[in-house]
């Protein structure tokens, strides 16, 4: 099936490549969509015939608004269309409806984060996180949160005799809880600077699907409706 | 004429102080080689491992300010392992033999250790700057130790540093009974501060100018401190919002009021909205107003507030502010010289944020406008094409789009035409970065049109390594050359054989390239360093695919602390 993808999207050599990677490397991820998403027929993609002449991708979306006809066909009307969703949709569905602006990188957004995009400094990180934390706050709204009751998950640290336990839901953003499992074990006071990355431990989770994640990636809501236990690890075996 | 004197050669030369003029001068002649080396006294290494220490200093041997630069620009975004060398230790090493009266020591993105400083505060007693930005593995003991011995310490910026805390009696290290501190930036700074440390050091630094403080630091010692020292003219604050104090804010609102130098303020961290009343007071004045850092205000507030600064002239903010706000913008500062739009939200996909619809308000607003960085969440071929008619003088501009790969978002085209209209109608553009899809001819236009193009950063663009060698062949003044994720292979990166030795660096990482290219690279041009730096195992054959490489032009040879990851071609 790679084969006959248009050189655009797979970039010639690279489209071998995509098939033989063993491990998801998230560096190449956004430039191939995944194949195993959907199945498709070369007459979905705009083929870019020459150099000179530029692709309008038809093909954007997973869901049913597939439009089956010859490329080039009615790709206005799909933008327009498209154009007013995405717009109407503010940062909440986690699939291609956000990536109506994009056009082939139709990738789920978990796998959109990239190493190092957007280029943003590294003392910039705790701004982000409180940030999102602050947008999730006001988007919940001020008593939604308070109705569900506690969301106790617990919490393990390599080396510690015994376990506790921490109800998410009392807490903003990643710093609180940082901090509040920094009071709890005292493993992230001697660390150096605010990113988890740093220092002796770091914070990981294990989600709904069994797999042990680093926290931080994801917006806290989708983080605490997915934790299922925290776990403090070593930033040795982190790596 | 047939004889010149040296001294009206020293003489003149005094009077010419920017680093590209007296490089210029130094190749005149001999003589004015020698004169000009013996009169400069400031030295500016744009990368610590193109040159030893030593060799600077023996031609050099007048220098009072040292800058240095270390690790790629690209560290800042996780893109350079953790230690991967740019130790400041060789240089003060070097610095203390041979130049001990040192009065300025200004480093980015190095690593400089507690011992490091301890060195530097014992060696230089005469030293009055001391500027480390973007560095990292010192802690509060260093600076309590400079603190000490340096009794003439004028400057001490930290800025983006990462600095360990080991507690908070640094700040009372400073000279007794008055330092002569006119600029101290520690915002960077995690962990507390000793408030009565703070305040005494404020009231015993008469000429305290610049003052930028940590997010630690509550509002009442941030009001006592603007009524300790009026005269501020640059002030970072820390955490403003209400606390147990209840008389703290209104004694902030009114040493604020008092603060008639201020132009300059940042900080706010997560300070709640309603506090954004308080910058009001000083808005007349402001020329700089950062609150990039501050993700609470949002564009109503933001808006309020900037409305009311006529004269402001840079201006970083959060995208928060919103197009809305962007307008804004527009129609108050006119005197805007520089914007940075920093994104809130880590998640890409959130499509708040600004569009193009701001960057083409401000444009057409401030035509003053020379510097921008502007994070966006789409952007438009004819927004750029605007905005390069309208702002012609801008010299440095930078567009991230946040989901890498975006089309136009009215057309669906690549965003070439809009970089393109950049290049060819800013004659003076030294430094671009762009996002979005971009084919080939983006690079076409930059090689024919960027003459004055000195930086050119790019991420996910390009089809082929056409794109590559345009740039290479086309831009002259190129110095640093930063790719990541571009299908760029070999043939374009041995395009550019004869062009690296002119270049500062070059980085590329995620491309196409291999070993084989990288030896024949390094084969072909000894003076300059091939490094790898990879971190997976496996074979070293010529087919292996290279995940980064680092290309500088050095008189130094091979570096000597390369760590295990970083393989010397």
């Amino acid at each position: 099936a790679a084969a006959i993808l248009p050189r655009y999207i797979c970039g010639g050599s690279r489209a071998t490549q995509a098939k033989q990677r063993p491990h998801l490397n998230l560096n190449h991820t956004l430039r191939y969509p995944s194949l195993t998403h959907f199945s498709f027929s070369s007459d979905l993609f705009c083929r870019r015939r020459t150099r000179g002449e530029f692709a309008r991708p038809s093909m954007e979306i997973i869901d049913a608004e597939l439009r089956l006809g010859p490329p080039g066909s009615g790709g206005d009307a799909a933008f327009g269309s498209q154009k007013k969703r995405s717009s109407s949709t503010v940062a909440a569905a986690a699939t291609s409806e956000a990536s109506g602006t994009d056009d082939h990188d139709a990738a789920p957004a978990s796998k959109v984060q990239v190493v190092g995009w957007p280029p943003v400094g590294a003392y910039r990180k705790s701004t982000f996180q409180s940030a999102s934390a602050s947008a999730a706050k006001e988007s919940k709204g001020a008593g939604e949160a308070g109705q569900r009751g506690g969301l106790y998950v617990k919490v393990s640290m390599d080396g510690a005799p015994y376990l506790r336990k921490v109800d998410l839901r009392t807490y903003g953003g990643y710093g609180e809880l940082r901090a509040a499992l920094d009071a709890l074990f005292g493993c992230f006071s001697s660390c150096s600077g605010p990113s988890p990355d740093n220092g002796q431990f770091a914070m990981a989770y294990e989600d709904k699907d069994g797999d042990l994640m680093l926290a931080g990636d994801v917006p806290w809501d989708m983080f605490i409706s997915s934790c299922k236990r925290l776990r403090i690890m070593r930033s040795s075996e982190a790596r | 004429m047939p004889y010149f004197p040296d001294e009206v050669v020293e003489h003149i030369l005094g009077f010419v102080s920017s680093h590209r003029d007296r490089d210029a001068a130094s190749l005149v002649c001999h003589v004015w080689y020698r004169i000009e080396g013996l009169t400069r006294r400031s030295v500016f290494i744009s990368n610590c491992y193109a040159v030893r220490p030593e060799r600077v200093h023996a031609r050099f041997p007048c220098l009072r300010s040292l800058t240095v630069k270390g690790k790629p620009r690209f560290a800042d975004f996780n893109l350079v392992p953790a230690g991967w060398g740019a130790s400041a230790e060789p240089w003060v090493d070097a610095c203390a033999r041979a130049c001990p009266g040192l009065e300025e020591l200004r480093l980015k993105r190095m690593v400089v250790t507690d011992g490091c400083l301890n060195h530097l505060a014992h060696s230089f007693p005469n030293l009055r700057s001391l500027v480390l930005v973007s560095c990292e593995g010192f802690s509060t003991d260093g600076l309590a130790t400079i603190a000490t011995n340096c009794r003439f310490l004028k400057e001490l910026d930290l800025q983006g540093s990462q600095v360990e805390f080991r507690g908070r009696h640094w700040l009372s290290c400073f000279p007794k009974p008055s330092t002569s501190l006119e600029s101290l930036n520690f915002a960077c700074l995690d962990g507390a501060v000793s408030a009565n440390a703070l305040e005494s050091l404020v009231a015993r630094s008469p000429n305290l100018k610049s003052l930028r403080l940590n997010r630690a630091v509550p509002t009442a010692v941030l009001a006592k401190i603007l009524t300790s020292a009026p005269k501020l003219v640059d002030l970072g604050t820390g955490l403003v919002a209400q606390s147990n104090n209840a008389g703290a804010l209104p004694s902030l609102y009114s040493a604020i009021q008092q603060c008639t130098s201020l132009n300059s303020l940042s900080g706010f961290w997560d300070s709640p909205r309603w506090i954004t009343p308080i910058i009001h007071y000083i808005c007349k004045n402001l020329t700089c107003l950062n609150l990039s850092y501050a993700p609470m205000f949002r564009t109503v507030d933001l808006i309020g507030t900037i409305h009311q600064c006529q004269n402001l002239q840079h201006l970083w903010v959060l995208d928060h502010i919103g197009d809305a706000g962007l307008k804004v913008v527009a129609s108050s500062c006119l005197e805007l010289q520089e914007l940075r739009i920093f994104p809130a939200n880590a998640n890409v996909l959130a499509s708040t944020g600004v569009t193009e619809e701001g960057l083409v308000a401000v444009s057409s607003g401030c035509r003053k406008l020379n510097s921008m960085l502007y994070s966006c969440s789409r952007m438009t071929n004819s927004a750029l094409i605007t905005v390069a008619k309208n702002c012609s003088r801008i010299t440095s501009f930078r567009l991230h789009i946040c989901l890498h790969g975006s089309v136009d978002a009215v057309t669906g085209q690549p965003l070439d035409e809009g970089f393109g209209a950049i290049v060819r109608s800013c004659k003076g553009l030294r430094r671009l970065s762009m996002s979005g899809l971009l084919t080939d001819s983006v690079f076409l236009y930059i090689g024919m049109y960027a003459e004055r193009l000195e930086t050119l950063s790019v991420a996910f663009a390009g089809d082929s390594d056409d794109g590559m060698i345009y740039v290479l062949n086309g831009c002259k003044n190129l110095r640093k050359l930063e790719i990541r994720n571009c299908p760029f292979g070999n043939t374009a990166l041995l395009a550019g054989t004869h062009r690296y030795e002119a270049m500062r660096s070059l980085w590329m990482s995620s491309c196409d390239i291999t070993l084989g290219g990288c030896r024949s690279l390094a084969a072909a041009m000894p003076g300059l360093n091939v490094e790898v730096i990879s971190q997976a195992d496996g074979g070293a054959n010529d087919a292996k695919k290279v995940e980064k490489l680092y290309v500088y032009r050095t008189l130094a040879g091979p570096r000597d602390d390369a760590p295990g990851f970083v393989s010397a071609l």
